[in-house]
C-alpha cells in the first residue's frame, strides 16, 4: 500500500507543501497586525541562501549545525521585513509597491541572486540536509506511516507552529491585541496598545518564517542552492493566506493541496510519464489562480476573515 | 520634537528633487552593500558609470536595453495610475514575443513596413489577450489581480520554455539535424529586422526602431490619461471607486480596457525583442532578462509619468547593460536587482517627503499648541 501512487504522492504533499505552509503561517501573522508583506518570495530566497551558507559554513556537528542554520535563516527573512516594516510603517508608504521592491530587492535577481554568487554557493551539494525521521516509531504502519510518521524535523517543526500561531491569536492577550490592531487600529491605540510595535514585531516574525520556509528548499527539499530556487513559493503563499481565510489550520490543509501539485512533477516522472513537464510544472500556479477565483467569487461579498485595516497605514494624527 | 504633517500644497519641485534624490541615497545603500561583501564600491561605480555611458558603443548597448524596460514601463505606469497593479508585464511581453514572431514567420516576406506593422499588431493583440485572463477576472470576479497576473508570469515561461525546448511547434526550428540536438528558435525572414536610426557622433549612436515607438506609446499614453474623458474617468475610479460608481461611469468596462492596455503595451515590447534585437523566438534570453520587473522599478521611478518613464528607462537601462558588461567575479550578478531594488525602497521612502512635511524644535511645539487649540 506504501508505494502506491496516492501515498507516495500524498507523502511527498507535505514535504513540499511544508515550505508554504511556513510562509503562509508568517504573512497571516504580519496581515492579522494589518500589515500585508507582498516580500515573501523575496524574503524566501535570502533565507534560503543565508541558511544554505550557515550549512557549508559552521563547522558543527550535523544536528547543530542545521539548527543554526534555520536560526541564520529567520534572522535572513527578518532582516528583509524589517526594510518592509520601516517602509510601510514608519514612513507611511504604499504597502502593494513596497512589498514589490522588497521582493525586486531580494529576489531571483536581485540580493539572494548576489548572495549566491559573492559567496560561491552555487553547484555545491548540502554539507548536511534534514533528511526523514522515524517519527515515534511508527513509519510502517499503512497509509498514514509514510505521509506523517516518515517526515524530517522541519515538518514536525511546522506542526507545532501551526497549533503555535492558533493559540497565540485565538487565547492569548498578545494575539488578541495583534487582531485589535489588523481590524481597528484606532480602537487599538486608544486602548493603550502600541500600534507600531505590533506591526513591527510581526512583519519581523512574519519574515522570520519566511526565511525558514525558504530554508525547507534549500536544507530539505533540493539541498543546494541555485537563483529563483523557490519558483514563485513565495506567492503561493500570500494567496494560500485568502484561501484560509487568514486561519492558522486551515493554512495547512491549503499548503499540502499546493505541495501536491509541486510534487505531482517529479512524482510522476519517476514513474516514466513522458508528457511534457511545462504541462505538470504549471500546474501550482494554475490551480492558485483558479482557487483563487473560487474563493473570490464568493468571498468578494463576505470578505471572510480580512483583517478590516490590512493594507492601511495608521496615523494618529489622522485618525 | 519633530513633527509630520500633512502637506497642504505638494511643490512642483518636490517631484523632480525626490527621484533625483532616491537615485543617490540607493547608490550610498549600494555602496554599503558593495563595500560589507568586500568590493570598493568608488571602483565598482566609475566602471559602471563607463560601461554604461561612456565607453564605445555603451550608449548604442544601454539604448538596447532601455526599450524593453520603457515598453515594460509604461505598461507597470498604466496600469498602476488606475490603482490596477498588473505585474504581468513579464508574461505580457513574452506573450507579445509569441505572437510577433508567429505574425513574421506567417508573413514570410515582403516589405520591411508591412512586417514591422504586423508584428507590433501581433505582439500588442497577444500581449493583451494574456493580460486580459486577470483584467477579467479582476473586474468581474473582484480576484485580486496582483497574484493573478505574477502566477500568469510562471505559466507564459513555461509555455514559452514548451514551444521551444519540448514540442515541434511552429516557432522551432527543426531545419537541421543540428538544430533538433540544439533547440533554438526558427530565425526570422531578414526583412523582420526592424531599421535603426543612427546618429553620428564620436562612436555613432544606434537608436532601435523601437525605443521610438515606445517614445510613441508615451504621448500616446500621456493623451489618452490627461486629456481625454476616458482618462478622466480613470482618474476618478482610482482615486474614488465609489465616488465613480454613484455618477455612472463603468468602472468594469475600464478595468477591463486598462489592463488590455497595459498587456499590449509589454506585447510592444516582446514584439520590439524580436525585431529589434533577437531575431528569433529565444526563450532563455526573454525568460533571464527579467525586463517586466524592472518595469515596475521605472515606472515607479518615474512616478507613472509617461515621459519620465522613458527617461528612467534610459537610467536603468544603462544599470543592466553595465550590469551584463561586467558581470564576473568582481562583479556578481544580482548586483544590478539589488540596486533597482534599492532605489526602489528610496523612491517609496521619498514620497513620505512629497506628502508630508517634517518641523523640528521649536516649530514644532508651536504647531502642536496651535493644532491642539483648534481642536479643542
Amino acid at each position: 500500500v506504501n508505494n502506491g501512487i496516492v501515498v507516495v504522492v500524498l507523502a511527498s504533499a507535505v514535504l513540499y507543501g511544508t515550505p508554504l505552509l511556513y510562509a503562509a503561517l508568517g504573512e497571516l501573522l504580519a496581515e492579522r497586525s494589518g500589515v500585508l508583506n507582498l516580500g515573501v518570495e523575496g524574503m524566501m530566497l535570502v533565507g534560503a541562501v543565508m541558511g544554505f551558507w550557515a550549512v557549508q559554513r559552521i563547522g558543527a556537528s550535523g544536528p547543530v549545525t542545521l539548527a543554526a542554520a534555520v536560526g541564520v535563516a529567520a534572522l535572513a527573512g527578518a532582516a528583509m521585513a524589517l526594510i518592509h516594516a520601516f517602509l510601510v510603517v514608519t514612513l507611511r508608504a504604499n504597502q502593494i509597491v513596497s512589498g514589490l521592491a522588497l521582493t525586486l530587492f531580494a529576489g531571483g535577481v536581485g540580493l539572494s541572486s548576489y548572495l549566491g554568487n559573492d559567496l560561491h554557493l552555487a553547484d555545491q551539494p548540502a554539507r548536511h540536509q534534514f533528511s526523514a525521521v522515524d517519527g515515534f516509531g511508527l513509519q510502517k504502519l499503512p497509509i498514514v506511516g509514510p505521509i506523517v510518521f516518515d517526515q524530517s524535523v522541519l515538518v514536525y517543526a511546522s506542526w507545532v507552529c501551526v497549533i503555535a500561531v492558533a493559540v497565540y491569536l485565538s487565547r492569548t492577550r498578545f494575539g488578541l491585541n495583534v487582531r485589535a490592531v489588523g481590524e481597528a487600529p484606532d480602537a487599538a491605540d486608544a486602548m493603550g496598545i502600541n500600534v507600531t510595535a505590533y506591526r513591527y514585531a510581526h512583519t519581523l516574525l512574519g519574515g522570520a518564517f519566511a526565511g525558514v520556509g525558504g530554508a525547507t528548499f534549500s536544507l530539505s527539499i533540493t539541498p543546494q542552492w541555485v537563483d529563483n530556487l523557490t519558483a514563485g513559493a513565495g506567492w503561493i503563499a500570500i494567496a494560500l493566506v485568502i484561501f484560509a481565510f487568514w486561519r492558522p489550520g486551515l493554512c495547512l490543509l491549503g499548503a499540502y493541496f499546493f505541495g501536491a501539485f509541486a510534487a505531482l512533477p517529479f512524482t510522476l516522472q519517476a514513474r516514466g510519464v513522458t508528457l511534457a513537464p511545462e504541462l505538470f510544472q504549471s500546474l501550482p500556479y494554475v490551480m492558485t489562480v483558479l482557487v483563487l477565483v473560487l474563493v473570490s467569487s464568493r468571498g468578494a461579498k463576505l470578505r471572510l476573515g480580512a483583517p478590516a485595516a490590512l493594507g492601511t497605514p495608521y496615523v494618529r494624527e489622522e485618525r | 520634537v519633530i513633527r509630520i504633517e500633512r502637506r497642504l500644497r505638494q511643490p512642483r519641485w518636490l517631484s523632480l528633487a525626490v527621484p533625483v534624490g532616491s537615485i543617490l541615497v540607493s547608490l550610498v545603500a549600494s555602496a554599503v552593500v558593495l563595500a560589507a561583501t568586500g568590493h570598493g564600491p568608488f571602483h565598482a561605480y566609475r566602471r559602471l558609470f563607463d560601461a554604461a555611458f561612456v565607453a564605445n558603443g555603451a550608449l548604442s548597448a544601454s539604448l538596447t536595453s532601455a526599450t524593453p524596460l520603457a515598453f515594460t514601463g509604461l505598461a507597470a505606469a498604466a496600469a498602476f495610475r488606475m490603482q490596477l497593479f498588473n505585474i504581468g508585464g513579464e508574461g505580457q511581453l513574452y506573450f507579445g514575443a509569441i505572437g510577433a514572431a508567429a505574425a513574421a514567420l506567417l508573413v514570410g516576406g515582403g516589405s520591411t513596413t508591412l512586417l514591422v506593422l504586423a508584428m507590433c499588431a501581433a505582439g500588442a493583440a497577444f500581449g493583451a489577450a494574456w493580460a486580459l485572463i486577470p483584467g477579467l477576472l479582476r473586474a468581474f470576479l473582484s480576484t485580486n489581480e496582483i497574484i493573478t497576473s505574477l502566477m500568469l508570469n510562471y505559466v507564459a515561461a513555461l509555455i514559452l520554455n514548451y514551444l521551444i525546448f519540448d514540442s515541434l511547434s511552429y516557432w522551432r526550428d527543426t531545419s537541421s539535424a543540428e538544430a533538433k540536438v540544439f533547440p533554438q528558435g526558427k530565425p526570422l525572414p531578414d526583412a523582420a529586422t526592424w531599421p535603426t536610426a543612427t546618429l553620428h557622433l564620436s562612436s555613432g549612436i544606434v537608436f532601435p526602431l523601437g525605443l521610438g515607438i515606445a517614445a510613441a506609446v508615451a504621448a500616446l499614453l500621456w493623451f489618452l490619461y490627461s486629456r481625454t474623458r476616458f482618462g478622466f474617468e480613470l482618474q476618478v475610479i482610482a482615486d474614488s471607486p465609489r465616488a465613480a460608481r454613484y455618477s455612472g461611469m463603468r468602472t468594469r468596462r475600464k478595468i477591463v480596457a486598462v489592463m488590455a492596455i497595459s498587456g499590449a503595451i509589454a506585447g510592444l515590447g516582446g514584439a520590439s525583442q524580436d525585431g529589434d534585437f533577437r531575431h528569433l523566438l529565444d526563450p532563455r534570453g526573454l525568460t533571464d532578462a527579467a525586463y517586466g520587473y524592472a518595469g515596475i522599478v521605472v515606472a515607479a521611478l518615474a512616478r507613472y509619468n509617461p515621459f519620465a518613464v522613458v527617461l528612467v528607462a534610459f537610467l536603468l537601462g544603462g544599470l543592466q547593460n553595465a550590469g551584463y558588461a561586467l558581470q564576473g567575479a568582481d562583479f556578481p550578478s544580482g548586483l544590478v536587482g539589488v540596486m533597482q531594488g534599492l532605489i526602489l525602497f528610496c523612491a517609496l521612502g521619498g514620497e513620505l517627503l512629497v506628502r508630508y512635511r517634517f518641523r523640528v524644535g521649536r516649530g514644532a511645539r508651536a504647531a502642536s499648541v496651535t493644532a491642539a487649540g483648534a481642536a479643542s
